[in-house]
């Protein structure tokens, strides 16, 4: 007994002495923002640690410290009840308005629009606000493809400069893609990169694997590695993990990534990263709460708005001029006399394309509904913010379907 | 070199098994294991991450309890743990390891999807919510009953067979996600029924999941009273002890451990239904969420007593709650709070050595009172 007395003693002093020496620490992070602060919840499926997430978590920060709105973090949010259960918890914390940022939290988010009628929800990547008719409930997306496409040029003068050195011959010229599923978000951005890659080295054609998740480092280092195995002479990735950069920089394959710079971790083989900037729609969706306004169903950012963008060209890896052709394209795309998806630049199956219903509107039927054909291109992200591409063009091949 | 030691020397600690401590002290060990968890879970916190300890723990308690929202969520996640923790104890009580928890609930819950995605616009609610509970209870019973039978008859190792089979269900599941994925290639098969709610447990007053707990909470108690006081339970209990001494009393044994099995798939089974139609409304292949796996855990450290496995799950569930709140509210990494979880599930499983067993140090003769 006198054992336990004992050790009740020193655990009340070791509890005593934590008080006294920290009761002064942590008094400051409750306070802060007054009680003018509009607040502003964001719901992430996964951390920082996805460079997909980390892209949000990194704008929504941004943004609310721009305009002086509390941000609510809520990190590791699954794409189930729990994603309505945080939406709930949002409202109760006084949130005005909330963004979700994976495309399996839409249904989630519908759900609590339909409940919470007052508060503003915005889902990035989701594709039922133009027919779910809620008036506070909107996607956003931006034009990406653009994004893609320019990456896909610096792609394209690298492969121009290994032909060029001799290093692989024109034919060789084979380009390798890890996807996550194949569905038209990702098939929208593999395409529009092959094509700027294309538009500058004429002999590229590009393998492309899936994973079948958005974030499964081993699987994305696996399917990479396949992709290098397999004869690519050159990789991007359309998925979150650092898996695909990763196993280029250990193999030395140069790598377009994506969502954000990987310089760091791969300083040999990183040339360019294309990424959304949510900054400007988390800005635009915020004021136009605090407003009182209303939001856009369909809010598509672009080259224009800042929302699509480049991150720093890698000198040591990309090709000389890379930065002139970019500019170059970029200037056209802005202008529109260059459009991503022009039907002169890929075929399906041998034939052009001059007339093409894509599923637009989500539905159980997953049948084309509106003709997305216009004065000679595919016109992405126009009848709704997220994208819809999803031809299979000529030059490209998908080593699996499964997903 | 231990043998050699053995020979010339006393060890420096030996151990001794208890005579049973009695359950005032037994407990009042515990609260100290967890008192002294909280200690070095407030140490890391101020070594590691430059804070508080007080300001976290009550945040965390304020992400399990803090709102009305928040508690029920909390009531919702204890019940649907306790009850996969229920489900697996009957088994486990058999000394029968079924590690099969996981993929039995998940076939319980591919059993309810399927429902309401063919049945959902063919029968009116009341009938379409009975075939799906039927369903999944079945589903769920024979996930566990294929193990069952080979163990009896053949007597493969229930422990790996039951591992693999959650698989296979995972790898079934992650089937039909893509039979019904929505939109074709994302890999989500979204909200079921979201405009007609078909096959969705009705809310009770304004809270969806009252329903959910109230379930539960019967199962909890049939569980309690099947266990201790029936003819079925004491049969579970003997051949638990012996299966010999089973066989020699008379009892089945072959027979029992099939008829267990099948409850405990079963009422795992039930479980997914409880997920899909109560809460989620979805399916995916990580829909049970490790609850297979926890609620082995939990189950053990109440030492298979339903009402202890209350306090198990509560703390588990309770933590977990936290553990985000404190992501959220002082941008920690979720991480962060699994090791905090951690290291109070080390105390709380290491204290339970201390209860059984008593050390004997070389010098000290034993004699003192601890």
């Amino acid at each position: 007994m006198k054992k336990v007395l004992s050790l009740v003693l020193a655990l009340t002093m070791v509890f005593a002495f934590t008080l006294t020496f920290t009761g002064c620490g942590g008094s400051d992070s409750e306070e802060g923002s007054g009680d003018a602060a509009f607040k502003a919840g964001f719901i992430c499926l996964h951390d920082e640690n996805s460079t997909y997430d980390k892209n949000f978590i990194d704008a929504a920060n941004a943004a609310c410290e721009e305009l002086g709105v509390e941000a609510i973090i809520k990190t590791n949010v699954p794409e189930g009840q729990e994603c309505y259960d945080a939406a709930a918890e949002l409202v109760d914390s006084g949130c005005g308005i909330i963004f979700a940022d994976s495309f399996g939290h839409e249904d989630y988010m519908i759900q609590a629009a339909k409940e919470f009628p007052e508060v503003q929800f915005c889902h990035s990547t989701g594709t039922k606000a133009h027919t779910e008719g809620l008036d506070n409930y909107h996607n956003a997306f931006a034009s990406i493809y653009q994004g893609r496409y320019l990456a896909g040029i610096a792609a394209g003068m690298k492969l121009n400069e290994m032909i060029e050195k001799g290093d692989i011959t024109a034919d060789q010229a084979k380009i390798g893609y890890v996807g996550a599923f194949t569905y038209a978000e990702v098939v929208s951005g593999y395409t529009s990169f092959f094509l700027g890659a294309r538009s500058v080295c004429k002999s590229a054609t590009m393998d492309v694997t899936f994973t079948g998740s958005w974030y499964d480092e081993t699987l994305e280092k696996e399917g990479a590695t396949k992709l290098i195995d397999g004869g690519c002479v050159l990789l991007s990735q359309h998925a979150d993990s650092m898996g695909a950069p990763t196993a280029c920089e250990n193999a030395g394959v140069p790598d377009v990534s994506y969502n954000g710079s990987t310089i760091e971790s791969c300083p040999e083989t990183f040339i360019v990263s294309s990424r959304i900037d949510w900054v400007p729609y988390y800005e635009y969706a915020i004021q136009a709460a605090q407003n009182g306004e209303a939001i856009e169903a369909d809010w598509t950012g672009d080259l224009e708005t800042g929302s699509v963008q480049l991150t720093e060209i890698n000198e040591n890896v990309a090709a000389e001029g890379t930065a002139e052709a970019i500019e170059e394209a970029k200037a056209k795309l802005i202008d529109g006399s260059l459009q991503v998806f022009d039907t002169s630049t890929f075929t399906v199956d041998g034939k052009a394309v001059t007339e093409y219903d894509a599923d637009v509107d989500t539905d159980p039927e997953f049948k084309g509904d509106t003709n997305v054909i216009e004065d000679g291109a595919f016109m992405e992200s126009k009848f709704r913010s997220a994208p819809y591409f999803d031809l299979q063009i000529d030059g490209i091949e998908l080593l699996d379907t499964k997903f | 070199m231990k043998e050699k030691h053995k020979h010339i020397k006393e060890p420096l600690v030996k151990l001794s098994r208890r005579a049973d401590l009695d359950r005032k002290h037994s407990w009042s060990y515990r609260a100290l294991a967890i008192l002294a968890a909280l200690v070095v879970d407030g140490i890391i916190i101020m070594l590691v991450v430059h804070m508080n300890p007080f300001d976290i723990y009550s945040t965390m308690f304020m992400g399990a309890f803090g709102t009305t929202r928040k508690i029920w969520v909390t009531l919702k996640e204890l019940s649907l743990l306790l009850l996969i923790s229920i489900a697996l104890t009957p088994a486990y009580r058999m000394k029968f390891w079924n590690l099969g928890g996981e993929g039995q609930v998940l076939m319980g819950a591919w059993a309810t999807a399927f429902c309401m995605i063919y049945l959902g616009d063919k029968l009116p609610s009341g009938l379409l919510l009975l075939v799906m509970f039927v369903a999944a209870i079945v589903v769920g019973g024979i996930w566990a009953f294929i193990p069952a039978v080979f163990k009896a008859k053949w007597g493969t190792n229930e422990t790996l067979f039951t591992l693999m089979m959650n698989y296979v269900a995972i790898q079934m599941v992650a089937y039909f996600i893509i039979k019904w994925e929505m939109p074709k290639g994302s890999g989500h098969v979204g909200i079921i029924n979201q405009a007609t709610q078909a096959g969705w447990l009705p809310y009770l007053g304004s809270n969806s999941y009252a329903l959910v707990v109230g379930f539960v909470v019967i199962v909890t108690i049939g569980m309690h009273v099947y266990l201790k006081y029936s003819k079925h339970g004491y049969e579970i209990s003997v051949v638990g002890e012996s299966q010999r001494t089973a066989t020699y009393v008379g009892i089945s044994v072959d027979k029992v451990i099939i008829r267990t099995l099948i409850l405990s798939g079963g009422i795992c089974g039930f479980a997914g239904w409880l997920i899909v139609s109560g809460s989620d409304h979805t399916i995916t292949t990580t829909l049970a969420g490790g609850m297979g796996f926890t609620g082995i855990m939990v189950s053990w450290l109440a030492q298979f007593n339903v009402i202890v496995m209350i306090l198990c799950s509560l703390l588990i569930v309770f933590m977990g709650q936290g553990a985000s709140e404190i992501a959220t509210s002082f941008g920690l990494n979720e991480a962060f709070g699994d090791i905090l979880t951690g290291i109070i599930i080390f105390f709380i499983i290491g204290v339970e050595f201390f209860i059984n067993y008593k050390l004997h140090f070389r010098k000290s003769s034993g004699k003192e009172e601890a």
